[in-house]
């Protein structure tokens, strides 16, 4: 099982990132990615045709933007496995496949220590944002892709900051849905 | 993109400014409770003898009911916002309304003689209960899984089922005002019917809106 240290460093990390802490957030992210790939990765063994590091992605994603339902109250592990479990079984229905994954089992798997391999550079998230709008498309290309600054793209588009912030927000939605829709 | 890269642009992305999926929910419940409230003023109306009505335990015990099942119904769905909400014995609240139902049931049966059964749950308004309270609780049953798609519910066709619940509650307590049969024997043959009708269009909406 993830153990309670987790459990205190994952909640406290989030805390911080909810109250607005960018550092904070980013390694609540990376540690969370960490236990999401372990699990995932034992799941898929043997399935060729879904790569892990989409499904963290998908999954990473979609944490993002549901942020809000973690209570800060509440212990943040099972909300993490559920999101993950949710993301992976979406993920094997959208290709055609279906996988039981009982939840205790997700959060056992969790202890699975990390490779420490480099992890494959998917185009996942590429061929999606192809997918997008314009004006959502050349703002998220720009931030997530090509990793300018909110400033920066804002400067090269003629926007306001806050409108980049508002598309790039939007996008990451939209992308979102893209996953959650495909079929 | 490398998942290192994707982390870094998502910590720049800040936190929306907006309404908490609880918010939103309770937003929603209300404006059915309302929208429900002014349908039924203004087209059928509560029955003309209301305050005799309300005199007698059966009129009173369909509010019991119908209140018993929004109020759990409620409490199912603002757990389903959150992806591990809806878990564990918090599932037993769907048996509440049922429950208490059944006891109005038996207290019937123990007062009226054999031969009235069948009259009184057939009833007189058996086709009305049907049509009116799914038209009462149809637009609520949106606005609730519009406010349940605020949250992140990982089990959506039981999520819709549970919002087409809350729906129905809502629509029956405003139903029950008007319809003049109280025999919990009719209560327990036809608006568990009307109900579950919402139920199942929320299952099967929720099957689809609530994918997230």
């Amino acid at each position: 099982m993830a153990s309670d240290q987790d459990e205190t460093r994952l909640a406290g990390l989030m805390r911080a990132a909810l109250n607005g802490d960018e550092t904070a957030y980013a390694a609540f992210l990376r540690a969370a990615a960490t236990l999401v790939r372990a699990s995932t990765a034992r799941r898929v063994r043997g399935h060729a045709a879904i790569s892990v590091e989409d499904i963290v992605q998908e999954t990473l994603l979609a944490i993002h933007l549901k942020r809000d339902t973690w209570r800060s109250t509440e212990p943040i592990l099972p909300w993490l496995f559920t999101i993950a479990r949710y993301k992976a079984i979406d993920a094997f229905r959208r290709r055609g496949m279906r996988i039981e994954l009982p939840v205790e089992d997700f959060a056992e798997s969790l202890a699975a220590p990390e490779t420490g391999a480099s992890f494959e550079d998917t185009q996942h998230i590429e061929h999606a944002v192809g997918s997008l709008s314009g004006g959502q498309q050349t703002v998220v290309r720009a931030i997530a892709l090509e990793g300018r600054t909110i400033a920066e793209t804002a400067n090269a588009l003629h926007m306001k900051e806050t409108a980049v912030r508002v598309a790039f927000h939007r996008g990451l939605s939209t992308l979102a849905q893209k996953f959650g829709r495909q079929t | 993109m490398k998942t290192d890269d994707l982390i870094a642009r998502l910590a720049v992305d800040p936190r929306p400014a907006r309404l908490s999926p609880g918010s939103a929910l309770i937003l929603a419940v209300t404006a059915s409770a309302l929208l429900a409230a002014l349908l039924m003023l203004t087209t059928i109306g509560p029955r003309p003898d209301i305050a005799a009505a309300a005199m007698t335990w059966r009129f009173d015990f369909k509010f019991v009911v119908t209140v018993t099942l929004a109020l759990s119904a409620f409490a199912l769905v603002r757990n389903a916002l959150y992806p591990e909400g809806l878990r564990g014995p918090v599932l037993w609240l769907a048996l509440a309304a049922p429950a208490v139902l059944l006891g109005g049931v038996a207290i019937e049966l123990l007062s009226l003689p054999t031969a009235t059964w069948a009259m009184a749950a057939i009833g007189k308004n058996a086709r009305l209960c049907l049509s009116i309270v799914p038209a009462l609780g149809i637009v609520p049953l949106a606005l609730i899984l519009w406010g349940v798609r605020q949250g992140a519910p990982t089990r959506p066709a039981l999520t819709g089922f549970f919002a087409g619940l809350l729906a129905g509650g809502i629509a029956a307590t405003f139903y029950a005002a008007n319809c003049t049969d109280d025999s919990p024997l009719f209560v327990l043959t036809w608006y568990p019917l009307s109900i579950l009708a919402l139920g199942l269009v929320g299952a099967l909406a929720g099957k689809v809106a609530l994918k997230w």
